[in-house]
């Protein structure tokens, strides 16, 4: 296991009191894996994100748990052990590469940058360096762009720089946040396609934080889905697509407009995300749930685990 | 396409120009043509689905036809008058016929009203319903759009994304429009909210026999809410059909690699996908000829003419291409 997360929960101090943002959160990623974990706004994914390169807020703390990274524990460490990781050997990707690229620089020196920092390459090799890894992630004219600044590149393009950014020191695990969001569909595709030929071509490991079901079904190996700040279910992606078991995963697969689908009306689950400092004590879910008995909110369900997937639901019909 | 059907809104080479001003001290100017010569029908009753990229002309598309840009050159007619020729005075009448519904829920709504006062204002500047009739209809209309009436007295800030795009519509829906253009309506929303927000959406038409200008981004959004569909690329119109042909029968290479691009959920079924080339080209200096050209997988020759929108083989089904049909690695047709 390259990584493995036990029982993290992360809180966040605010003036209304303390939030937990993510409760008893486990999941382990194999070398060369692609994870996603999935769910709605406020579940928790992006948190988990920011914990595991310890980025969080000043105000928000890890408060239980381990993050073991080749059998290291992230928690445990220094600001400045950890800051030989962050970037080197874990390197993330945003949603909006517009904001996250600085723009009053050329890409070029921005790929440098991150080459120089974490190598002992000279200036000239470095430059050689970029200039391959940028024709792997698929820049047309490299030579040309590193002289461009970021307001040149289209949405697309950028992308595909802080790939090249995040590729440059070779990690072993790519944490990619919302990847494709912010673009186009058919760019999307492209840069989904790009992800996996990384994935191909370095055998990086890949944390890849989405809500969409559908780019989950284009790339990952396996799915996590979060609920109110915890996994609610675990499985293969085929396993999770094909056999949902928790009725959460069940009606987002089911609310996701599709195209061979003839009926008129969507499918929608009722009710809405209850905020985090109300979530109920019993299965967040219970409340928009259809299988909800009365059993659903005396306590919380546990996660139940077979071979290859985990279902936080009582109800889920593991049995078999 | 029934004979019965009536017109509402009927587009006639419809354009938006814009020009920029670049160079050193901005002396060197070009134009940028949003939208380019587009003609359109859309029947009174029907959803009208508009999708394409980002810059292809879609939300300016849109607020021509609302009255936020004045057309280039072009006429608009809607209800037998051409909104294009008439003044910004005398436009205000066709306001509460033409109503709008934003992406962004949290910065469509000023979050210093309160929810009755954002939904009665729209019926107090056109003076629609007097006194207390507001009242009285701003707590229908919440109820309508599934929110309890009690809620009228809170600000926009107390709720969530999807409860906001619901009083959005219960703004637009007030003063009893015959249009509603939906300018990405649901893109900026989970997925189980989306879904909510679409069924009622489709709820509202049938209850008010009101007309849709879907916009969106994405072909499978629009799908369960359109009756037709048409797809823009850089400006210009190049498909439009019913759903089911648009769907089932994609005539245009461009219609064919976006509905490739949407993931397949089915993990046994994952297709070979077209993946376009490069990025859309810039509206400033678009490629003379077919605009897609530089990005299509049909290698036709005939780039030196746009091609035209005209029906595919006699039938309702619109494109606009040189070769239509023609799928990726077989010879133009």
């Amino acid at each position: 296991m390259l990584l493995e997360v036990e029982h993290l929960t992360t809180e966040f101090t605010t003036r209304r009191g303390k939030v937990q943002a993510i409760r008893d959160v486990s999941f382990s990623i194999d070398k060369g894996e692609i994870l996603a974990l999935v769910g709605e706004s406020g579940s928790g994914k992006s948190v988990t994100s920011l914990s595991i390169m310890g980025l969080l807020s000043s105000n928000g703390k890890v408060v239980n748990g381990h993050i073991n990274f080749n059998g290291q524990d992230l928690t445990a460490m220094s600001e400045k052990q950890l800051r030989h990781i962050r970037g080197n050997r874990i390197s993330m990707i945003f949603q909006e590469p517009m904001t996250s690229l600085n723009p009053v620089f050329t890409v070029g020196d921005q790929i440098m940058e991150s080459i120089l920092h974490h190598t002992k390459l000279s200036k000239k090799e470095a430059y050689e360096k970029m200039i391959a890894l940028l024709e792997t992630v698929g820049i047309p004219n490299p030579t040309k762009r590193v002289k461009d600044y970021p307001h040149q590149l289209s949405g697309g393009m950028r992308q595909r720089i802080m790939i090249a950014i995040a590729m440059s020191c070779e990690p072993e695990l790519l944490i990619a946040d919302e990847p494709t969001t912010a673009l186009d569909v058919t760019i999307q595709a492209q840069i989904l396609d790009l992800i996996y030929r990384m994935r191909e071509q370095f055998n990086i490991s890949v944390l890849l934080i989405t809500h969409d079901l559908g780019v989950v079904a284009e790339a990952a190996d396996r799915v996590a889905v979060m609920y109110c700040g915890r996994i609610v279910e675990e499985g293969t992606t085929k396993e999770i697509l094909t056999d949902p078991r928790h009725p959460y995963t069940l009606g987002l697969l089911k609310s996701i407009p599709r195209l061979d689908d003839i009926s008129e009306r969507l499918y929608m689950i009722p009710g809405m995300v209850p905020p985090p400092e109300e979530v109920p004590p019993y299965c967040a879910f219970a409340d928009r749930c259809d299988r909800c008995t009365d059993e659903c909110r005396r306590d919380l369900p546990p996660l139940i685990t077979t071979e290859s997937r985990k279902v936080r639901c009582i109800h889920a019909n593991m049995g078999k | 396409m029934s004979e019965e059907k009536q017109v509402l809104l009927s587009l006639k080479g419809l354009s938006k120009h814009f020009t920029i001003k670049q160079g050193f001290f901005k002396g060197k100017s070009s134009t940028l043509k949003a939208v380019d010569n587009i003609s359109l029908d859309i029947y009174k009753g029907e959803a009208f689905g508009l999708v394409g990229e980002s810059g292809c002309g879609k939300t300016t598309l849109g607020k021509m036809i609302a009255g936020l840009y004045h057309p280039t050159s072009g006429e608009i007619w809607f209800d037998g008058t051409n909104l294009a020729d008439l003044t910004v005075r005398q436009r205000r009448t066709f306001c509460k016929d033409i109503q709008m519904i934003f992406q962004d829920p949290y910065s469509s709504l000023n979050p210093r009203m309160t929810v009755e006062e954002i939904i009665s204002e729209p019926m107090i500047v056109n003076k629609t319903h007097k006194g207390p009739e507001i009242q009285k209809r701003v707590e229908k209309l919440l109820t309508c759009v599934g929110l309890a009436s009690s809620y009228k007295n809170r600000y926009p800030h107390e709720f969530s994304g999807g409860q906001r795009q619901r009083i959005g519509i219960a703004r637009a829906i007030a003063v009893n429009p015959k249009l509603i253009i939906c300018d990405e309506a649901v893109s900026a929303l989970d997925v189980s909210i989306q879904a909510q927000i679409l069924n009622l959406l489709s709820d509202l038409k049938d209850e008010f026999g009101l007309t849709y200008l879907f916009i969106a981004h994405g072909l499978a959004a629009v799908k369960h809410i359109s009756d037709r569909i048409g797809v823009m690329y850089l400006g210009s119109m190049v498909e439009v059909a019913p759903k089911e042909a648009i769907y089932d029968n994609p005539l245009h290479p461009y219609t064919k690699a976006l509905i490739s691009a949407i993931p397949i959920m089915d993990p046994n079924k994952r297709k070979s996908r077209i993946l376009l080339q490069g990025d859309l080209p810039s509206p400033i200096d678009p490629p003379k000829g077919c605009r897609f050209a530089s990005r299509c997988y049909v290698a036709c020759n005939e780039s030196n003419e746009a091609p035209v929108l005209c029906p595919y083989k006699g039938t309702s089904h619109l494109v606009a291409c040189a070769h239509p049909g023609t799928n990726p690695g077989s010879r133009p047709a």
